[in-house]
């Protein structure tokens, strides 16, 4: 019973749960133990009718009683005391009542060794419960890692069981969710564990644009385990209760002699807001799995589908006549561009992903007249708007995420720019940057680009321009489309001029307007501020039919 | 257990609501017959007129379309072109757009804009604007304003300097009151040196009197006595203080008046001797002395009573030549004895509901006198028709005693109804900025009778979207529907009495609650039922479940609600097991399947973190004082700095005993909302 096997990288707290938790097995009623001891009372009877209908319906019906109670009765209680919901309620609270169909419930795991193989070490189903079900009736397939069972240790069957469904919804084309809570790798099966590991992160790059695949990390992921989330489309994680690293904090201590805690090192907070690795992070259980819910409604199945459209009840030529005076007169003031995005879309409804990373370009999940469409705007709230290294990022993937799955692309500009400095240049604005002109190029959904103030630069050729194939092309009055703001442009036209502050006016009147632009055919119109959801609904039925095809290549070459 | 039927298509009601027509401002006029004034086009006023203010009353002054009653209204329809000042942040506000010229002020705070003579009267200059409309705060009783106006030949559209001096002081405006045959309160303000003569004093003024050192500022040390022997106590009390904490002997000895009203008269006169009276208009409901809602006319007041105050204030109105229209205050005791207050020399905030009452529109009157027209209308020709009713809608103060201000995400007016009129300075999309006065807008039904005017106040109130910026429309709907109201049963105490610790917000009764609850679920159920209705062709089937019998839990404050919904057709039929009987007054509903309520109780509680070692801005304002320095120890409830906004100055005051640790602001600094203030150890 002494801990027959141990948790990868996880703390000492962590282990000493589980022993805690395994020593509360032996009193359980239809766990395993009892099942696969033999001579006890019960299957002494059993084994009398050993090859009868009757002793394999009772034995599966066994396994089905144990696999549902996975580690057991305490350990169960451990998870709950843990703030932590099992592995079968998440799914049930996930999933539309009755429709999750389980696979792979009899799977065991194969270990031999360190006494693995005794009867009492083996759990059916082991420690991940898998299968496809409904999310408001519309196909998803799930994996829900079960801490109760070793850990969550990932063992090669459980690694197979992942594997299987991801196959299969790959050749149905239907979402994969992952639901983590594992201590790592199952140690005591060494290579196979590792194995197991690879076998997912493959099919996790071939199922990447094929179908839509998120995590929720609602325990530990630590270690190479980090890297499916990684790959998947969307990681979400528990506050207090999810972690993420490659390392814990004990290594760390003895490598780099840095005192962090679990929580710094690779709490939700972290991941949202320092490093963005998670896009979104909710309260608790119960809140991220209604939460993935509703963020499951925006996606299409698979990169076959359409984006997929709701009823709706909010008019699709309803005017926003805040909008009119939303952008302030003096361009260096700022407002909002939530304020924007949200009372353009449906019913303020709007899902945004890292809202605490890279606050300075605001992305997210809307409708349009119920249709699915992702949001991208530069914030001017936040240093300006400007694009700096992070915020090309996490620009960048979304917009990919988008092209990939049919989702239309809604572009709001206001940019005065890249951001400069060593810290920026030193690390790879240039190549950071081109991320997301890349994505943006490439993009092959419609495109409806609004720019409702400044568009300099390069920023402006980036934001989804005209020239990098969108669609319709929208400037509002207070629109500047130019090189650079007035002040610079000035310095460098009428060097050693002496009345700078005239130059300056010429300056505005000439491009801090977005005539430029408009007589260049650059943008398709400008337009009042507040028709602008009538317009961009509008667009959106002519656009679904948009057809248009890259040059054939094996892969493009993003600048990574 | 209660069983509720809900209208069908409840979803699309609530986005009705949510979403509807944004355009209501420009809906159908409701003229009605009683706004009978016709505007004589022949009669010339001025070419311009320069409006001296913000917000709705510079809006209600050039003409305007909140105003929806008056088919065409004051300087627009008499053809005068209206120049609009304004500060650098209201450069976008309605009133500043609205008018055919705008000029900028100054910066946002009053002192350097609206209350900053000289730029305005630069830009008197500059417009060649002719006349002047102060509105109502402001400039609006500044003398030395008028004065400098007069100077430059500018017409001031309001009364003569010498009126608004008279009345301007307090103490020179009841003298004036006292000998133009005004009740004024009955009083004894000097040196009494007996106990027999205190109580000879109170015998005269007639019990009960109020006793308090005449140098003790308002209510402080103030005794009442109902008899003669409370009298002497309070004597020996009220002498002993005076000598003790102010080393001044005099007393006041002054006519209580219990249960007290506030009922003012309208009063209009022109240059020519000529005054009327335009009825009265009763403002009791009032919070800390700010009137919230007001009617026209009082439920109290009697034909003779009236009479009686109404030619006391022209009275006054002609002891001081008053020209233009003014307001003259009374406080009514519960037998009607009334007694002069003090007469405000401008517009009133609460003009409208007069105005709705008698078909005069008084900023029209108000600039006809300043051209020098006399008045055309008769005593006898002023009317009361129908009872009209204000709710001042504002930005009420955070419960912390604070303001919360912001930019208004939705705002719609319920000018849908008829017989409703709303005067507003903002829109969708404004910002209730932290300089200026939190007032959203006055909210003014019109009836025949005063039940049509206040079911008509309730309907508007239920019509009204305000998001964004919190609002008083629950309390405002509270006041017109309480019993108390309604049988016309307030005094100046009305909200103390009603509302001893505050209003807390609405308090559901149990049918109400249920209703709540089962609409909650049902809408629940509703936005389900439309997840699962995915349009267009799909490649894989959608599978929903098959489904009509939900159980559901909704979280209702800290009451939690199992319940079953069955839904046959469009009913949705919610039976309520109620086990909770109290509540919260918040209406923060959280509407969970029965697994995901069940699951939820292992969800843990989470821990707020430990605030109270750090100050931080609770809104956006300027630093007016910092009280301590690092290293300084404070008691729990020291202030440790001042903050400005919206015109209130608010203490921040430490949570606990600590040492400062650091200070992160200093006076004359703009904080936003949730800046680091003060750290404390």
């Amino acid at each position: 019973m002494a801990a027959a096997f141990s948790v990868a990288r996880s703390s000492c707290g962590l282990i000493n749960g589980l022993r805690t938790s395994l020593r509360g097995l032996a009193p359980l009623k239809h766990g395993a133990v009892a099942a696969s001891v033999p001579g006890t009372g019960l299957h002494r009877g059993c084994r009398r009718y050993s090859v009868g209908h009757l002793s394999v319906k009772e034995r599966v019906d066994e396994k089905r009683r144990a696999a549902l109670v996975g580690g057991g009765q305490s350990r169960i209680d451990a998870q709950h005391k843990r703030g932590k919901l099992t592995a079968r309620e998440r799914v049930q609270l996930l999933l539309d009542p009755e429709s999750f169909v389980e696979t792979d419930m009899f799977v065991e795991h194969r270990c031999s060794d360190f006494a693995m193989e005794q009867d009492r070490n083996k759990f059916p189903g082991d420690s991940v419960v898998t299968g496809r079900g409904r999310i408001n009736g519309r196909l998803v397939y799930v994996f829900s890692q079960d801490f109760t069972v070793f850990g969550g240790s990932l063992s090669g069957a459980h690694a197979q069981k992942i594997c299987k469904i991801m196959d299969q919804a790959m050749t149905v084309g239907a979402p994969v969710i992952g639901l983590n809570d594992s201590g790592g790798a199952r140690i005591q099966e060494g290579v196979e564990s590792l194995a197991g590991y690879a076998d997912i992160f493959l099919r996790n790059v071939l199922a990447s644009g094929v179908v839509p695949q998120i995590s929720l990390i609602m325990g530990p992921c630590a270690g190479g385990a980090v890297y499916s989330p990684a790959l998947t489309d969307f990681t979400f994680m528990v506050k207090d209760t999810s972690y993420l690293f490659i390392t814990g904090p004990d290594v760390v201590k003895s490598v780099t002699n840095e005192d962090v805690t679990q929580e710094e090192l690779g709490g939700a907070k972290t991941h949202t807001s320092v490093s963005g690795v998670a896009h979104h992070a909710f309260e608790n259980d119960v809140e991220a799995l209604l939460n993935l819910r509703e963020f499951f409604n925006f996606l299409p199945l698979s990169n076959q589908d359409p984006a997929p459209i709701r009823e709706c009840h909010d008019p699709s030529d309803r005017l926003v006549p805040s909008l009119d005076t939303i952008v302030p007169f003096e361009s260096t003031k700022a407002y909002d561009m939530l304020d924007i995005i949200q009372s353009i879309v449906d019913e303020r409804d709007f899902f945004e992903i890292m809202p605490n990373y890279a606050k300075n370009i605001v992305v997210g999940f809307a409708r349009m007249n119920g249709r699915t469409v992702g949001i991208v705007g530069n914030q001017p709230k936040v240093a300006s708007g400007c694009l700096d290294i992070n915020s090309s990022v996490k620009g960048a993937r979304f917009v990919r995420f988008c092209d990939a799955f049919n989702i239309p692309i809604i572009t709001f500009v206001d940019v005065p720019g890249f951001l400069p400095g060593t810290a920026q240049e030193y690390g790879g604005i240039i190549r950071h940057g081109a991320k997301l002109l890349f994505a943006f190029a490439e993009a092959t959904v419609p495109k409806i680009t609004i720019i409702t103030r400044k568009a300099y630069g390069g920023a402006y050729d980036v934001m989804s321009s005209k020239h990098l194939r969108g669609d319709v092309n929208y400037a509002w009055p207070s629109a500047e489309v130019a090189v650079m703001g007035a002040k610079g442009a000035v310095q460098i036209i009428f060097r050693g001029k002496e009345n700078q502050a005239e130059a300056e006016a010429e300056y505005v009147e000439k491009f801090a307007n977005p005539f430029p632009a408009a007589v260049r055919g650059f943008v398709d119109d400008i337009i009042e501020p507040s028709t602008t959801r009538k317009k961009i609904c509008r667009d959106l039925e002519v656009l679904a039919s948009k057809k248009q095809v890259n040059p054939w290549k094996k892969h493009a070459n993003i600048p990574l | 257990m209660a069983a509720h039927g809900l209208p069908p298509s409840l979803s699309r009601l609530l986005f009705a609501v949510k979403y509807g027509s944004l355009q209501s401002r420009c809906c159908a006029l409701h003229s009605k017959a009683q706004y009978s004034t016709v505007h004589n086009p022949g009669e010339k006023t001025f070419d311009k007129i320069l409006i001296a203010n913000r917000g709705e009353i510079a809006c209600r002054v050039r003409l305007l379309d909140t105003l929806i009653n008056f088919e065409h209204m004051n300087s627009h329809k008499m053809g005068i072109q209206t120049v609009a000042v304004h500060s650098d942040v209201d450069s976008s506000a309605v009133h500043a757009k609205m008018a055919d010229e705008a000029v900028c002020v100054g910066p946002a705070p009053t002192s350097k804009s609206y209350l900053n003579m000289d730029a305005i009267m630069d830009a008197i200059r500059a417009t060649g604007a002719q006349a002047v409309h102060p509105g109502y705060g402001f400039l609006s009783e500044n003398k030395e304003f008028a004065k400098r106006l007069a100077a430059e030949g500018v017409a001031f559209i309001g009364p003569d300097t010498h009126a608004i001096q008279a009345m301007g002081d307090k103490i020179e405006s009841k003298l004036i009151a006292k000998a133009a045959k005004v009740n004024t309160i009955p009083g004894f303000d000097g040196v009494v040196e007996t106990v027999e003569e205190a109580v000879k004093i109170a015998q005269e003024i007639g019990y009960p009197v109020m006793i308090k050192a005449s140098a003790g500022g308002g209510g402080k040390g103030m005794r009442i006595s109902w008899n003669d022997e409370e009298t002497r106590e309070g004597f020996r009390f009220s002498s002993q203080e005076a000598a003790s904490s102010f080393g001044d002997d005099r007393l006041l000895i002054e006519k209580y008046i219990d249960n007290p009203r506030h009922i003012e008269i309208q009063v209009l006169a022109d240059k020519h001797g000529n005054a009327l009276w335009l009825n009265e208009r009763e403002c009791s409901i009032q919070r800390r002395n700010q009137k919230v809602v007001e009617e026209a006319p009082s439920t109290f007041l009697d034909p003779e009573t009236r009479r009686l105050m109404g030619e006391q204030a022209v009275q006054l109105a002609k002891a001081v030549q008053y020209s233009s229209a003014g307001t003259v205050e009374f406080l009514v005791d519960s037998k009607k004895n009334f007694y002069f207050l003090e007469m405000n020399t401008r517009l009133q905030v609460e003009h409208p509901i007069t105005e709705c009452i008698t078909g005069l529109d008084l900023v029209e009157q108000m600039i006809r006198v300043a051209k020098g027209y006399q008045l055309h209308h008769k005593q006898e020709d002023i009317p009361i028709n129908g009872w009209a009713i204000e709710s001042r809608v504002y930005d009420p103060y955070k419960s912390f005693g604070l303001p919360s201000i912001g930019r208004l995400s939705q705002y719609q007016e319920p000018l849908n109804l008829s017989n409703v009129r709303v005067d507003s300075g903002i829109q969708e999309g404004s910002d209730i900025s932290i300089y200026y006065d939190p007032m959203i807008s006055k909210l003014v039904t019109y009836g025949a009778t005063r039940a049509e005017a206040l079911a008509k106040m309730e309907d508007a109130l239920d019509n009204y979207v305000i998001r964004g910026v919190t609002h008083n429309i629950p309390l405002l709907r509270e006041i017109i529907t309480h019993p108390r109201f309604i049988s016309g049963d307030i005094s100046t105490n009305f909200l103390p009495e009603v509302y001893p610790d505050g209003f807390k917000g609405h308090q559901l009764e149990a049918d109400k609650r249920r209703e709540l609850l089962a609409s909650a679920a049902a809408l629940y159920i509703t936005a389900q039922l439309r997840s699962q209705k995915v349009l267009g062709g799909l490649r894989v089937s959608s599978a929903p479940v098959e489904c009509n019998h939900w159980e559901l839990c909704v979280e209702l404050g800290d009451g939690r609600h199992a319940m079953e919904v069955t839904k046959s057709g469009d009913v949705f039929t919610v039976t309520i097991g109620l086990k909770q009987t109290s509540l919260l007054c918040s209406f923060q509903l959280r509407v969970l399947s029965k697994l995901a309520a069940e699951l939820n109780s292992y969800m843990p509680e989470k821990v707020p973190e430990d605030t109270s070692s750090i100050l931080r801005s609770p809104m956006p304002g300027t630093i007016v004082a910092v009280s301590v320095k690092p290293g300084d120890t404070v008691a729990a409830g020291q202030e440790i700095c001042v903050i400005e906004a919206m015109k209130m100055q608010n203490s921040l005051t430490a949570v606990k005993q600590a040492k400062v640790k650091s200070v992160h602001c200093k006076p004359g600094e703009t904080v936003g909302e949730g800046d680091l203030l003060v750290e404390l150890e």
